[in-house]
C-alpha cells in the first residue's frame, strides 16, 4: 500500500467508526430483536405482525399520506422552480432561503404553529368565518398530517428539483420554442425529461421521511391517526416491545429499500442507454 | 455594385430598429433587408449587435422600436415558435435527453407531420450532413463538428424560409472549420434557402457569403459582395476589419496625387479637393518592392517572416513601418524602394460626426 492510500485510509477512519457505531450496530441490534422472542429464540412472529389488521390499516395510512403529501411537494416544488427560473433571482441567494431560513427555527415550533393555525378556532376558521365560508374541521385528521409534512419536506423536494431546472442552458430552450414548440411543449418535452434525475431525488428525499413521520402525525393527528411511525414509537417508548418494533421497522426498511431501488433503477436506465451509445461510438471508430 | 431593389424579392426587412440593453445602445435605427436565396453574413467585432441582430430576426428579442417585416408581413409581436425560421446556435443546443432521431424529427412532431414522412425526413437530413447511420446515437456521444451537423439537420428538416447560424463554427478547429464552411455552402445551394450567417471571422466571411453586412457598434459600416468588400472598403474601420492594411494619413494635392511621408504618390480616386486630409489604404499585397531609388519612397527593411505562399515583411520609410506581404524576398536590414500602382491607393475621407469616429474604436 503506498502512502497516498495509507493516508486516504486513515481520513476515512473517523466516517467509518461513524458509520459502525451509528449505523451498521443499530441495524445489526434491530435485526437481533426482529428475529427473536423474549426468551431470545428464533421467531418469525414479530415480522408477520404486520398483517395484523390494526398494522395493515397504519402502513396503508402512511403509504397513502405519504404519496399524497409528495405528489403535493412535486406540484408546488416543479412550478415554482421554473418561476424562480424565470424571475433570474441569484442561485447562491435563492439556495440560502430554500435551505437554511427554515433551519432558524425549531421544528417542534413549526409543527406546533400549524397545530394554531388548524384547531377549531384557529385562525384558517376565523378567516373562514370572515369571508363566510363554513369551517373546516382539519385539525386532528389525515389532511393536517399531509399539511404538516408537505409546509415541513418541501425544501427536500425544492433543492434537488431548483437545482436540476437552473441547470438547464437557456439556448436549449430557445432551440426548441424555435423549432416551434409552445410554453407548455417546452415544459413537459424539454424541462421535465431534462430534470428527471432532480426530481426523482426530490421524490426519494420527501417520501421517505414521509412514510417514517411519527413527530407530525403525533401533533396534528392528535392521536386520532395512526401511522406506522407512531405504531412503532408506541411499541418503543410506551409498550416497551422491543421486538415488535424492531420487526415493524425492518419491514418498513423494506418498503423504503424497494422505493430507493425503483428510483435507482430509473436513473440507472438513463446511464445505460448513455454507456450503450458510447461503446458503439467506440466500436465504429476502431 | 448597385443592386436592384425588386419588392417581392425581399424576405426580411428590418426598418428602423432600437435596441439598448439597460443604458447600452446595441442597433441604433438600424436597417437592413435580406432577399430570397442570399448567403448573408453579418461581419463584426463582439459586441456589434449582430448577434441581437440574429436574435430579433428569429424573435428571441424584441426590437424597442423599428419594424421587421418577414416577406412584406410585421412579425413584431409574433414568438418565435411561430416563426418560419430555424436557428443554428452557436453552443449547438442538442437535446441531450433525445437520440438524435428524436432531435431532428422534434420540429416535425410539433407539426403534426406523418410517421412516414418524419422518418424520411430524418434520413434524408441525415445524409445531408453526411452522418447517415446515426439515427439511434446519444448528442453526448458525437464530437462537435458533428454534434454542429446534427444542429444543422434538425433545423433544416422543418424546410424553413431562413436558416439562421450564430457563429456555428466558432467551437471547431481550423480544419474541421474549413470543410465545414464548404459543406454549409453546398448545402445552401442544394436546398436553396436563404442563410444569415454571424461570424467575427473576416476570412470565414469571404469564403462564403453573396453579402456581407460588416458592423460595428450597432451601425452598418458597409453592405456589399465579398471583393466590393474586400478591394473597395468605403472606410478606415471596414478597411482594418477585413484583411491587414497599411493606413496612413494624408493630403489630397490634386486629382492624381496625394501626399503622405513628405512624398507625393499618384493616385486615381476621385472627388476629393486638393488640401483634403484624408486617409490612405493600401493592402499589403499591393506593394513592390524594387531596388533602392527605383521605386516612389525608399525604406529599410526590418523583419521579415516566411509565411508559406509568400514572405511578410516590415519596410520603415520615414518613420512608418509598411506592412508588405510579396514572394520576393528582401534580406532583412538591406533597403529597398517602394513601388504603388496609382489604383492601389484607396483615399477615405477622415470620420466627422460621432457615428462616424465610433467606427475607429475598435
Amino acid at each position: 500500500m503506498n502512502r497516498a492510500s495509507q493516508k486516504r485510509t486513515l481520513l476515512a477512519f473517523p466516517y467509518i467508526f461513524w458509520i459502525i457505531a451509528f449505523t451498521l450496530i443499530p441495524v445489526l441490534i434491530l435485526f437481533w430483536y426482529a428475529f427473536t422472542d423474549a426468551e431470545g429464540a428464533f421467531t418469525l412472529k414479530y415480522l408477520a405482525a404486520v398483517f395484523q389488521k390494526v398494522h395493515l390499516k397504519s402502513l396503508w395510512m402512511s403509504v397513502r399520506l405519504s404519496f399524497v403529501c409528495t405528489v403535493l411537494c412535486l406540484l408546488i416544488a416543479y412550478p415554482l422552480s421554473l418561476c424562480m427560473r424565470s424571475l433570474k433571482i441569484s442561485r447562491k441567494w435563492m439556495l440560502t432561503t430554500i435551505v437554511i431560513i427554515p433551519m432558524w427555527m425549531n421544528f417542534v415550533l413549526r409543527i406546533m404553529s400549524w397545530q394554531l393555525i388548524l384547531s377549531k378556532n384557529g385562525i384558517l376558521n376565523r378567516l373562514f368565518s370572515m369571508l363566510s365560508l363554513p369551517p373546516q374541521n382539519l385539525a386532528n385528521s389525515g389532511a393536517a398530517i399531509v399539511i404538516g409534512m408537505v409546509y415541513d419536506f418541501l425544501p427536500f423536494m425544492l433543492l434537488p428539483i431548483y437545482n436540476s431546472v437552473m441547470d438547464v442552458e437557456e439556448d436549449v430552450l430557445e432551440a426548441a420554442r424555435d423549432l416551434g414548440a409552445g410554453t407548455l411543449t417546452v415544459i413537459f418535452k424539454i424541462l421535465v425529461p431534462l430534470n428527471r434525475p432532480g426530481i426523482i431525488s426530490g421524490i426519494t428525499m420527501v417520501f421517505v421521511p414521509a412514510l417514517t413521520t411519527f413527530a407530525i402525525s403525533d401533533m396534528l393527528g392528535g392521536g386520532k391517526v395512526m401511522l406506522i411511525g407512531n405504531i412503532i414509537e408506541q411499541e418503543f417508548l410506551n409498550t416497551m416491545n422491543t421486538h415488535l418494533g424492531s420487526g415493524l421497522s425492518l419491514i418498513l426498511m423494506v418498503f423504503i429499500l424497494i422505493g430507493m431501488l425503483f428510483s435507482f433503477r430509473l436513473e440507472r436506465d438513463q446511464e445505460e442507454y448513455k454507456a450503450k451509445s458510447t461503446a458503439e461510438k467506440e466500436k465504429e471508430l476502431c | 455594385m448597385e443592386k436592384t431593389l425588386i419588392q417581392n424579392d425581399i424576405l426580411i426587412d428590418l426598418k428602423h430598429i432600437t435596441k439598448s440593453f439597460g443604458s447600452h445602445m446595441v442597433l441604433d435605427d438600424f436597417s437592413l433587408y435580406i432577399r430570397k436565396n442570399e448567403f448573408v453574413t453579418l461581419l463584426g467585432p463582439s459586441g456589434c449587435g449582430k448577434t441581437t441582430t440574429l436574435r430579433i430576426i428569429a424573435g428571441f428579442e424584441t426590437p424597442d422600436t423599428g419594424e421587421v417585416f418577414f416577406e412584406g408581413k410585421n412579425i413584431n409581436s409574433l414568438p418565435p415558435e411561430k416563426r418560419e425560421i430555424n436557428t443554428v446556435f452557436q453552443k449547438y443546443s442538442l437535446f441531450t435527453h433525445m437520440t438524435i432521431a428524436e432531435n431532428i424529427a422534434f420540429g416535425l412532431k410539433i407539426r403534426k407531420k406523418p410517421k412516414a414522412y418524419i422518418e424520411e425526413k430524418i434520413k434524408y437530413a441525415l445524409e445531408l450532413v453526411g452522418l447517415t447511420g446515426f439515427e439511434d446515437r446519444c448528442p453526448e456521444t458525437l464530437s462537435g463538428g458533428q454534434q454542429q451537423r446534427i444542429a444543422i439537420a434538425r433545423a433544416i428538416v422543418n424546410e424553413p424560409k431562413i436558416l439562421l447560424l450564430d457563429e456555428p463554427l466558432g467551437a471547431l478547429d481550423l480544419k474541421l472549420r474549413q470543410s465545414m464552411q464548404l459543406e454549409l455552402m453546398r448545402l445552401k445551394n442544394e436546398l436553396g434557402i436563404t442563410f444569415v450567417y454571424v461570424t467575427h471571422d473576416q476570412e470565414e466571411a469571404l469564403t462564403m457569403s453573396d453579402t456581407i453586412v460588416i458592423m460595428n457598434q450597432g451601425y452598418i459600416q458597409q453592405i456589399g459582395t465579398p471583393e466590393d468588400i474586400y478591394n473597395e472598403p468605403e472606410n478606415a474601420f471596414v478597411a482594418d476589419f477585413i484583411g491587414d492594411v497599411n493606413m496612413l494619413d494624408g493630403k489630397v494635392i490634386s486629382k492624381s496625387a496625394v501626399e503622405m511621408l513628405g512624398t507625393s504618390f499618384p493616385c486615381t480616386d476621385e472627388g476629393f479637393e486638393a488640401g483634403t486630409k484624408v486617409d490612405v489604404v493600401i493592402r499589403p499585397e499591393d506593394i513592390v518592392l524594387t531596388n533602392p531609388g527605383e521605386g516612389t519612397i525608399d525604406g529599410l527593411v526590418e523583419e521579415v517572416i516566411f509565411k508559406g505562399v509568400h514572405y511578410q515583411m516590415k519596410v520603415r520609410c520615414r518613420g512608418y513601418a509598411f506592412f508588405v506581404c510579396s514572394t520576393v524576398c528582401r534580406e532583412a536590414g538591406s533597403k529597398a524602394g517602394l513601388q504603388i500602382d496609382p489604383f492601389n491607393i484607396r483615399l477615405m475621407p477622415k470620420p466627422q460626426s460621432d457615428d462616424e469616429r465610433a467606427v475607429h474604436e475598435e
